[in-house]
């Protein structure tokens, strides 16, 4: 076939205009990749058999791997020509795809820059290119405070607190210790390697009046008063307030579920999660304002991208596919399947869904969130957690460890960036 | 052809025949693996892009990373505890249970056991034994008693030894069997010469028994060192939330070694420490052989 020979982009224009002049479409079938979490792959089954029902003449096949081994798979199989058309990547990771020539851009035609701009939340536009997206998200995720009902009513707290301040008073009275001394039940979970560092970096640092990092995150910025007093704060949880342990019950979301913390950070991805625990009884809300009521919040998002693999009719095909899970239908799917936020105004600041007991403190935090664009998470996750363990096991001086932390943090950056 | 061969030559052909499968074998996936590996060592790869030569850079970047010293360090720790108390222990183990006879294939099962099982699933027992207050078996028997509780996986000093505990209990098992093993090789009739000349028990262990185990302990503490230094399931299980912590105060060279191939996708690094490992296991187990060799 001529058009295989084709450019990508070419073909593609060259496929539409054959399909204008009336020509027969023979059967497509495209491949679809993603790692593998149930509700996810549940969800997408269910949109891959709406969209297919939709486009009778395209079959989307999907292919699921470990998280472990996502990575790998995919950058063996597309420079060979096979595997996905149509990837799930971790926004995070598009510059290593873009540099790599797996991903070509989105049409401009079909996904208009002016078009995104206008109907998803301001976060996707990290994703742009001059005129092009590289990748669109379906669902993008926010923080949020978790609460057990059960421990409130015990300890006769009438509600979740609304500030910082009350935060620390509402998680002494839902500090239980043993006759050794010893915690048995937090006030509320700490863990820098669950949720925490993205509460501290984009919400507790903004929240002391500082700026995590300048230049696009390419210069580290909290080693300030501001960041200071952000850790200071944190780790004042567990050695000034006590109402708190690093590593209780092995990791934050455990002690959550079992019952024996208060309150607890997360995202909402563990939604699903949570509703499967029999016999907790948890409500969610919005992270504690500071005490001026500034309120910030951490969002990150899979996205969706098209590869350097689909040409011809199968780039046609995987376009048409990506304007489905994109489409207001297949957010207001994946929220009600997964329990991840739609990207786009539209579907989430619904009076439904923005209102919603579970979603909404969720959705209404995506108003004011940020998004770190990190250059290699789990490494910057890393630098965080020694910070505080430097803090909490060596006794350093605050100051002293945060210096350090941004140290090594701009020294990963620079690495990258160059 | 071949009909002109002589019945020694056919011999050669054949056996080369038969050789050529497992040497086709070796070579595909022993030999080219590792000097693909040397090479990428000396490249720049993120597993997506292409490979770029970077020289000597893994190598300088790996020399003045502070964290690699901490590593290296602690692999020798693994090596040089773990090693001679397994040893000790597995040596004292065998040596009674030889003598014993009372449900001796019980017991000799018993010790086996915990070889078989998966270090997976044994590191994440420990790692719950290990806990503080409320779900930790041992910080809540200190605790029963009025005694502080021990922080023992979140200790930059404790940590280590808690995780090695587990992983040379895990090995006895094997070091038992071999040792039991030698210890029959052992010819009675020494021990009957020794015992009609009235010789102490302590004299016939130090004299009779450890000389003759000798090609045994050789081969045990070779294993076992090869072991230690390649340590990573135990460590990686038991730390999961934090791979190597506290602080790196656990962290083997084959943790490293991982993360930077799988969590930073930096293959020429973990490649560069690929290759420091291979040499690392080379000299220790070379300088074991002579060392122990017979004079």
């Amino acid at each position: 076939m001529i058009v295989k020979l084709m450019q990508p982009r070419i073909a593609g224009v060259a496929t539409a205009a054959m399909l204008a002049a009336g020509s027969a479409q023979a059967e497509v079938e495209i491949e679809y990749w993603q790692y593998f979490f149930d509700a996810r792959v549940t969800a997408m089954e269910q949109l891959i058999q709406n969209f297919e029902s939709a486009n009778p003449d395209i079959t989307v096949t999907m292919t699921h791997f470990p998280y472990a081994d996502y990575r790998t798979k995919v950058a063996a199989a597309i420079p060979a020509g096979e595997g996905p058309d149509v990837v799930q990547l971790f926004y995070g990771w598009l510059n290593d795809y873009v540099a790599a020539e797996l991903i070509q851009p989105l049409p401009s035609d079909a996904f208009p820059p002016s078009m995104i701009e206008d109907e998803f939340f301001p976060m996707v536009g990290a994703m742009r290119e001059g005129d092009n997206y590289w990748a669109l998200p379906t669902a993008v995720r926010s923080l949020a405070l978790f609460y057990n009902k059960t421990l409130f009513d015990e300890a006769g707290i009438s509600g979740p607190p609304e500030t910082l301040d009350e935060l620390i008073e509402t998680a002494k009275m839902l500090t239980k210790t043993d006759a050794a001394g010893n915690l048995t039940q937090v006030g509320i979970t700490a863990g820098m390697n669950a949720q925490d560092h993205h509460w501290f970096r984009e919400v507790l640092v903004r929240q002391f009046g500082g700026e995590p990092y300048l230049d696009d995150y390419r210069t580290v910025n909290y080693n300030s008063d501001a960041g200071m007093a952000a850790a200071a704060f944190y780790t004042g949880l567990v050695n000034e307030h006590k109402v708190s342990a690093f590593g209780f019950m092995d990791e934050p979301q455990a002690a959550f579920k079992a019952g024996r913390a208060g309150m607890h950070i997360d995202g909402s991805f563990r939604i699903g999660s949570l509703n499967k625990t029999r016999g907790l009884k948890w409500g969610v809300t919005e992270l504690p304002a500071n005490s001026d009521g500034m309120r910030s919040n951490y969002s990150s998002y899979w996205v969706n991208a098209i590869t350097t693999k689909a040409e011809g009719e199968k780039y046609d095909a995987a376009v048409k596919f990506m304007q489905y899970v994109t489409s207001d239908e297949a957010m207001q799917i994946w929220l009600d399947v997964v329990g991840e936020l739609p990207a786009k105004p539209s579907v989430g600041l619904t009076e439904a869904n923005a209102n919603d007991e579970v979603f909404g403190p969720f959705i209404r935090g995506l108003a004011y969130a940020n998004t770190t664009k990190f250059a290699n998470e789990s490494a910057q996750r890393q630098i965080l957690i020694d910070m505080v363990q430097r803090i909490d096991i060596e006794g350093q001086a605050v100051a002293d460890s945060i210096a350090i932390a941004a140290e090594a943090e701009q020294e990963l950056l620079n690495e990258y960036h160059n | 052809m071949y009909h002109r061969l002589s019945i020694r030559q056919k011999q050669i052909v054949w056996a080369w025949a038969f050789l050529a499968v497992p040497i086709a074998f070796y070579v595909v996936i022993r030999f080219y693996p590792t000097a693909n590996a040397m090479a990428i060592s000396f490249q720049n790869w993120n597993l997506l892009g292409d490979r770029t030569w970077a020289g000597w850079a893994n190598y300088a970047k790996l020399w003045n990373d502070p964290v690699f010293w901490k590593v290296f360090r602690n692999t020798f720790v693994y090596l040089l505890i773990g090693t001679p108390v397994s040893l000790v222990i597995s040596f004292a183990i065998a040596y009674h249970l030889d003598r014993l006879r009372f449900m001796h294939g019980f017991l000799r099962m018993l010790y086996f056991l915990p070889f078989m099982t998966t270090a997976v699933a044994m590191a994440w027992v420990w790692r719950w034994f290990y806990q503080p207050v409320p779900i930790g078996l041992f910080n809540n028997v200190l605790a029963t008693a009025g005694i502080p509780q021990v922080e023992f996986l979140r200790s930059t000093t404790l940590a280590l030894p808690a995780i090695l505990a587990p992983a040379v209990w895990a090995g006895l098992g094997f070091q038992i069997i071999i040792f039991m093993a030698g210890l029959r090789a052992i010819p009675r009739s020494y021990y009957e010469a020794a015992r009609i000349d009235g010789v102490s028990n302590w004299t016939i262990l130090w004299e009779i028994t450890l000389p003759l185990l000798k090609p045994t302990i050789v081969f045990i503490v070779v294993f076992s060192s090869i072991g230690f230094l390649r340590i990573f399931d135990h460590v990686f299980n038991m730390t999961t939330n934090d791979p190597g912590g506290p602080l790196n105060a656990t962290k083997p060279l084959v943790l490293m070694i991982y993360q930077s191939a799988f969590t930073d996708f930096n293959m020429g690094y973990a490649a560069a420490q690929t290759v420091v490992l291979f040499l690392i296991l080379l000299i220790v187990s070379l300088v074991q052989l002579r060392i122990l060799r017979d004079n």
